[in-house]
């Protein structure tokens, strides 16, 4: 079954083209990474997904809803005082004018949420006083509230140290696989993702392609999505991107 | 001697019980956003307002409540592109300075206005102020009570809230519009130079005390209301001025809580 399809879809921004004739086809319940350097397109991607974007071209049809948004600037700095619970609190119903009482059923519903990640103890503290992992984790179960069939996480690694990435990455992977989540994750180190993500959604120069990460990341592939000669280099179970040496160089190496 | 045996020092508790639960009420978001810096701006913008109204003959809080509504909407409409730039915010709290110095200069009892308009003048407070101030009170609260949902999540998570399709630049106008109130109405106590005293100290202080949302902001209100009712019962035995107690017990209250934390 298909959980999101892009058909041909052209993003542009600034007079700039962001994204340009991508195609793929997410099947429901694939963890996919959202790879690719900086300024790709990967936040751009997420954001036509979620219809904050407009296509200039072509057509994103979302199969698997409500979903479920992990944004990358998250947390506003002058918010760090208050507790995770309030903060979750804030996003329910958050459309509708009113005072914010929340009932009992949305206060269960948060308890759920944060029951799934293993975050209640955290929810008593100010936003502020949480290391980065624990931050991560209370800003997943804000994102599983609601119930969606399908998670966008815009960079859930970022700024977390090895260990951290791991942890939050192995929570990543044990929500999607018991609640049959389809995940698109954002990340820049595509190392991190190795060997837990089923395929990877690799973005640059404007084009993606999608695939098993053996198929996606080599130099033909990469090559081709650049326009420009990539070299990828494989080294003790890690993978390393980099632009090839130019043609003219080598003759001159030679 | 008795302060509520005077119709003056009636007149004042009324006007600084009403105004301080705006301020708080507005304070509160106000601080949770981050934008304590443009309450502060909007009380110096209220100023040349409030001058050019009573050089103009019309009443100095009609114009000051005209300018700090408008700032306040305007700053909105500018967004992010205004609220980091604090070169910016200041060169325009000097200019409103000066401007207001200028209409001032252009009326002959200048004097006395200028400083009850900069440092506030609550025991000047007589009872059709009262009614316009309990009339600005209500309408803004009524109006902040309406956006306060979409409002706390905006300033909570402004990217998630604009994914669930909020209009944080609405939310922002309305927002500060209604701040522009609460500064053209806390002015009234303590002038606009001190309104930071009446909004932020308050929510502050009660952002220190506590991590939950509702506590908080009724924490605040409780805070301001008790601050300005105290401020003017000590100025009434001690003969000092009322601003000078309200900026004391902010300060002192702002303390106490870091302390606490």
């Amino acid at each position: 079954m298909i959980a999101l399809r892009f058909d041909d879809v052209t993003i542009s921004a600034g007079g700039r083209r962001i994204l340009e004739d991508v195609s793929a086809t997410i099947r429901s319940g694939e963890f996919v990474g959202v790879l690719g350097p900086n300024g790709a397109g990967k936040t751009t991607l997420m954001r036509a997904v979620l219809g904050l974007v407009r296509p200039a071209a072509g057509r994103i049809e979302v199969v698997e809803r409500p979903i479920g948004y992990l944004p990358q600037v998250r947390v506003s700095t002058a918010a760090g005082r208050i507790c995770g619970f309030d903060l979750l609190a804030s996003g329910l119903g958050a459309a509708r004018f009113g005072l914010p009482w929340i009932s009992r059923a949305q206060r269960d519903e948060i308890g759920r949420a944060l029951a799934l990640v293993d975050a209640e103890a955290l929810a008593e503290r100010p936003i502020g006083s949480l290391s980065g992992g624990e931050r991560q984790r209370l800003l997943l179960a804000q994102a599983l509230l609601g119930r969606p069939r399908m998670l966008l996480l815009d960079e859930p690694l970022g700024g977390l140290d090895p260990r951290r990435q791991h942890q939050v990455l192995g929570l990543i992977r044990r929500l999607q696989q018991e609640l049959g989540l389809t995940v698109l994750m954002s990340a820049h180190e595509l190392n991190a993702v190795i060997g837990i993500v089923d395929r990877v959604l690799y973005l640059g120069g404007g084009h993606a392609a999608l695939g098993a990460v053996d198929e996606v990341v080599t130099s033909p592939v990469l090559s081709r999505l650049y326009g420009a000669p990539i070299d990828v280099v494989r080294a003790g179970g890690r993978i390393f991107v980099t632009q090839g040496a130019r043609a003219d160089d080598r003759v001159a190496a030679e | 001697m008795n302060p509520l045996d005077y119709d003056f020092m009636r007149n004042a508790y009324l006007a600084a019980g009403i105004v301080s639960v705006l301020a708080a009420a507005t304070g509160y978001f106000l601080v949770l956003r981050g934008q304590s810096f443009a309450g502060h701006a909007l009380g110096h913008v209220g100023f040349a307002g409030a001058a050019l109204g009573a050089w103009a003959g019309l009443s100095p809080l009609g114009g000051l409540i005209a300018i700090t509504a408008a700032g306040g909407a305007g700053m909105g409409l500018l967004g992010s592109s205004l609220e980091e730039r604090d070169v910016g915010i200041g060169m325009v709290l000097a200019l409103s300075l000066g401007l207001g110095l200028l209409f001032l200069g252009f009326i002959t009892h200048s004097a006395v206005q200028a400083t009850s308009l900069l440092f506030g003048n609550i025991l000047g407070v007589d009872r059709a102020t009262v009614l316009a101030l309990a009339a600005i009170a209500a309408a803004s609260l009524l109006s902040l009570g309406l956006i306060a949902r979409p409002l706390l999540f905006a300033s909570l998570q402004p990217e998630l809230a604009e994914a669930r399709g909020l209009r944080l630049r609405a939310l922002s106008v309305a927002f500060l519009g209604l701040v522009g109130l609460a500064v053209a109405a806390s002015a009234q106590i303590v002038g606009v130079l001190l309104v930071f005293a009446l909004m932020v100290g308050p929510a502050a202080a009660a952002q220190n005390l506590t991590v939950r949302v509702g506590r908080g902001f009724a924490l605040a209100v409780t805070i301001a209301v008790a601050q300005s009712l105290c401020a003017i019962t000590l100025a009434f035995y001690t003969d000092w001025p009322v601003s000078f107690w309200v900026t004391a017990l902010s300060t002192g209250t702002y303390l106490a809580a870091l302390a606490a934390r």
